[in-house]
């Protein structure tokens, strides 16, 4: 295969229309007659609905409906189901609309349709809701307390699953017989995603032909689909389109069925006319799905020589007031089996209580539990270090897996296929310029200013996944990608993904392999997504997947397009098909390059069978579905330099450098991209972000005044490298690179505040790191 | 009710009526149907919906149509001049200055205000400028070097 595209930094292909304002977001859609829906939402934590009247609100001029949950429910309508089952979990109702009770802020206990969005958000403020406030818990810890308040009957304890992996008698025996300990208790904070799309939903019904269409702001619009019809509303799944357009980032945050398009769709054949709804930001506080959320005790055991005996992790995590489509996997299967990190660990036991609280559901957020894992491990590889006396690079190196211990099994389900961490470690190294830094590091010190160096070597898990395995662990679906390959008669080519691009750059990336695979321009390839009406059923993107397992689905479908084409070929050519190759774009027979036929005229002679092979079906298009063989391990090494002001407690970030490897890189412009995005995540959870409730579980930060998300003048410029060490499982060697900056910046980040803090005898302060906590921390230790 | 309004809109004059607590954001998507602005929050904090108004950045989520009544209005779909990209639009477009391309329209015309008052901004000035628009695909650091790339280019045409 002439690589002409692969590898190559190419300008995007889809920003023409985003850079001139023609971008199409689903809020930008419009339909004939369309109404507008407002959401009427609990101001309460936890209240018992007593009545709800409707009356002032239809009077309302240009009000067209109002329905409630119970209006919902009496139709037919389901609970939203979940996608991931936990044996033992409970699982309790979760309705679109309150019917009895709402259990978290935000909860949805009326809609409200009116012909344009501003007199339906009028009359939304006229239902009349009469609530029987009750005692409510926001914190996951408070919730497993004896006496807090239950959020669900099927749970009165509050616990929705309890997990474990690794060994526990073996770990306690490694801890029993360790040189050293280290102990920390982490607080991994609630985050929210905030995509700056808001959620959209448009839906319209057709009742002459008793079919729906939905446009949703969905990061794979056929798990919409499947869900909804399946579970939720009872439509045959034929009936329903589901079409997820442009849309303005993800993050995981529109991966999950939520109540929102589940109403409007519900609604249209109720009204008989189309119905939209577009999140106001404060709305995407309250109702998309949050992040992390884990109270967390960890510890580290090392022997003598300072190498890793074992690991011991407790987290309680909260899962908010109702289960998501995903949520039970994001703190067991994809945290729990991270822990090894890039480190021999001879043993690990994790336990994880699942708790139900007052709070908007969490769910995935960028990295997903990986994040999680590595902010645990590489805390504790530092805390170890800094224990030791010993450099914490240098401790990393010791207790790294070492490259001829591939494929390495993990004490936590997880088989490594591949690594070679020392390397990134030491580029990165190299490129911070690590003794001089550590020199100058002691000589500031000395003159009263404090900076801080903070790694982070993380491993990642992405690229999901292999459906037999997730379905014994309790995927209720596979984790394949589709791919349709239609070549058309001139030899231009349509790709329909399973995959979804929400900002990944995936019309360009994906149209680099098929241009190179076919030997065709690329301005021959068009790739099209997101529309359940023509694109075969996909699973989308989430989990750093869609290079890894759709591009692979791609590539079988191009492979299945090439053994077609040679055969028709070798007809033309009057040779044998094993004597025929292909090259540029070009079948000749083997020795002959210059006789030969080219891709388009083998495509047209496919749609003529004219003069065509006995027995061959015409046309040229070949469809597949990939099921990887195992997730793939991206893996890197994250330096970050910071400099501490004692007197304000402001952390500016002084460099950041990061070394990843993802394995073979389609576009290294969006690869970069994809890694600057995620560290700016990670170092939003560190310094910045943070859910805040109450103790009557009210969000406080719910709006972006309240809510700090990192600005242009909060970060620095990065410095992006990389390692390259194939993906051994996939025909393409790629890896995953959209999480990985998240996953590794927020510890990177912390370590080297910490690094800074050091002179003053501070071990750990709970992120974010912000200058009233470190302020507040200093002066504690300055008084003690 | 309702209140007449004339706004010119990247070079077209549009005479029309509305209510007037109508947002100018509004009345650019949903009146005008140029949806290439958008909105991304409730408080004028995220810059997704910045526009020119009589050449000066405003959030129009944060501006009456009213208030907007007499003035010109250019949005990201009035940027391109006979189908030339502006520089900025260039350099957006060369950087990977954008990736799901919801906050590129703000963005865009946020920087194009900073570089009118200042022609060669420091990367530190770029940031500062930028501080009231969000993206959270990029980390800004190709921002950054988007914006550098048009002020150069727009040195080097002036």
């Amino acid at each position: 295969m002439a690589t002409r595209y692969f590898g190559v930094a190419m300008k995007r292909r889809e920003d023409p229309r985003f850079i001139t304002g023609r971008g199409t977001y689903v809020d930008d859609l419009t339909l004939p007659g369309l109404v507008y829906a407002a959401m009427v939402r609990s101001p309460h934590a936890h209240a018992r609905i007593k009545a709800i009247h409707k009356e002032k609100a239809l009077q309302h001029p240009g009000v067209i409906a109002v329905f409630t949950g119970k209006d919902m429910v009496e139709s037919g309508v389901k609970s939203l189901p979940c996608g991931w089952l936990l044996p033992g979990m409970k699982l309790p109702p979760h309705y679109p609309m309150a019917v009895d009770k709402v259990r978290h802020v935000g909860e949805i206990v009326a809609v409200v349709i009116a012909q344009d969005r501003y007199t339906a958000e009028d009359a939304a403020e006229l239902v009349e809701v009469e609530y029987e406030p009750l005692p409510a818990v926001a914190d996951g810890a408070k919730a497993l307390q004896p006496g807090a308040p239950a959020v669900h009957d099927e749970a009165p304890d509050n616990v929705c699953f309890r997990w474990s992996i690794g060994d526990r008698e073996k770990t306690d025996e490694a801890f029993r017989r360790a040189h050293r300990t280290v102990k920390v208790e982490l607080v991994n904070q609630r985050l929210i995603p905030n995509a700056i799309e808001p959620r959209a939903a448009m839906a319209q019904y057709n009742p002459a032909t008793d079919e729906y269409t939905l446009w949703v702001t969905s990061q794979n619009p056929h798990v919409h689909r499947l869900l909804m019809a399946a579970f939720v509303l009872g439509i045959p799944e034929h009936k329903l389109r589901v079409i997820s357009p442009d849309v303005g980032g993800g993050f995981g945050s529109k991966i999950f069925l939520y109540p929102e398009e589940t109403i409007v769709t519900w609604a249209a054949k109720q009204v008989g006319r189309p119905v939209k709804w577009t999140a106001r930001r404060r709305e995407s506080f309250v109702s998309d799905a949050h992040g992390r959320d884990h109270i967390t005790e960890a510890e580290l055991a090392v022997d003598e020589k300072g190498k890793i005996l074992g690991m011991r992790v407790k987290t309680i995590a909260n899962l908010g007031a109702y289960l998501s489509t995903f949520a039970p996997a994001i703190p067991t299967y994809l945290y729990g089996t991270l822990l090894s990190g890039q480190y021999e660990i001879p043993t690990i036991y994790c336990e994880v209580t699942g708790v139900f609280t007052h709070t908007t559901p969490v769910d995935a957020y960028r990295g997903a539990g990986r994040p999680e894992a590595t902010y645990v491990v590489e805390r504790l590889m530092d805390l170890m270090a800094r224990e030791l006396g010993e450099d914490p690079a240098e401790f990393r190196r010791k207790n790294f897996i070492p490259p001829d211990k591939f494929p390495y099994q993990t004490p936590v389900a997880l088989q490594y296929d591949s690594g070679n961490y020392e390397g990134a470690l030491n580029k990165a190294l190299e490129a911070i310029n690590y003794k001089e830094l550590r020199r100058r590091q002691e000589e500031l010190r000395k003159q009263g200013r404090y900076i801080g160096i903070g790694f982070s070597c993380y491993i990642e898990a992405c690229g999901i996944a292999p459906s037999q395995v997730v379905g014994s662990l309790g995927a209720q679906a596979g984790l394949w990608e589709s791919a349709l390959v239609r070549v058309h008669p001139t030899g231009k080519v349509t790709v329909y993904t399973g995959s979804h691009t929400h900002g990944q750059g995936h019309e360009t990336a994906f149209a680099q392999i098929v241009a190179d695979e076919l030997g065709i321009p690329i301005e021959d390839v068009e790739i099209v997504h997101g529309d359940t009406g023509s694109v075969p059923f996909g699973m989308g993107t989430y989990g750093s997947r869609s290079a890894p397992v759709g591009g692979s689905a791609i590539v079988l479908s191009l492979q299945k397009i090439k053994e077609k084409a040679r055969k028709i070929a070798a007809h033309l050519l009057e040779a044998a098909e094993e004597d025929v190759v292909f090259e540029d774009g070009k079948f000749y027979v083997k020795g002959v390059p210059d006789r030969f036929k080219t891709f388009q005229e083998v495509a047209l002679q496919a749609y003529l069978a004219h003069n065509y092979p006995p027995g061959l079906e015409p046309g040229l298009e070949a469809s597949s579905f990939y099921d990887p063989k195992n997730f793939t391990f991206p893996f890197g090494t994250h330096i970050c330099v910071v400099e501490v002001d004692p007197e304000t407690g402001k952390v500016k970030i002084l460099r950041y450098v990061a070394v990843d490897d993802a394995g073979r890189i389609i576009n290294p412009l969006i690869a970069e991209g994809q890694v600057h995005g995620g560290i700016a995540q990670g170092i939003g959870q560190a310094l910045l972000e943070g859910a805040i409730y109450d103790e009557n579980a009210q969000l406080l930060s719910a709006s972006l005044l309240d809510y700090a998300l990192p600005r242009a003048d909060d970060l620095p410029a990065f410095e992006i490298d990389h390692t390259v060490t194939p993906c051994p499982h996939n025909p393409l060697g790629v890896k995953g690179i959209g999480e990985t900056g998240t996953i590794a910046a927020t510890a990177a980040t912390v370590n080297a505040v910490m690094d800074a803090l050091a002179p003053f005898g501070i071990r750990h302060i709970d992120m974010p790191l912000t200058p009233e906590k470190i302020w507040r921390a200093i002066q504690a230790a300055r008084a003690a | 009710m309702k209140v007449p309004v004339t706004v010119t809109v990247n070079g077209q004059v549009y005479q029309r009526e509305v209510e007037p607590r109508m947002l100018l954001v509004h009345f650019l998507r949903e009146v005008l149907g140029l949806t290439g602005t958008h909105v991304g929050c409730d408080t004028s904090q995220c810059g997704a919906c910045v526009v020119l108004m009589d050449g000066k950045a405003v959030k129009s989520c944060t501006v009456f149509a009213v208030q907007a009544d007499g003035a010109q209005i250019t949005t990201i779909e009035g940027l391109a001049r006979n189908g030339q990209l502006h520089p900025l639009q260039e350099g957006f477009w060369e950087m990977h200055g954008l990736q799901c391309g919801f906050c590129t329209p703000g963005m865009i015309l946020a920087a194009y205000d900073l570089l009118q008052r200042n022609p060669n901004p420091t990367d530190e000035e770029i940031r500062h400028a930028l501080e009231g628009n969000y993206c959270r695909c990029t980390g800004y650091h190709n921002i950054v070097r988007a914006v550098r790339y048009a002020a150069e280019k727009l040195r080097v045409q002036a």
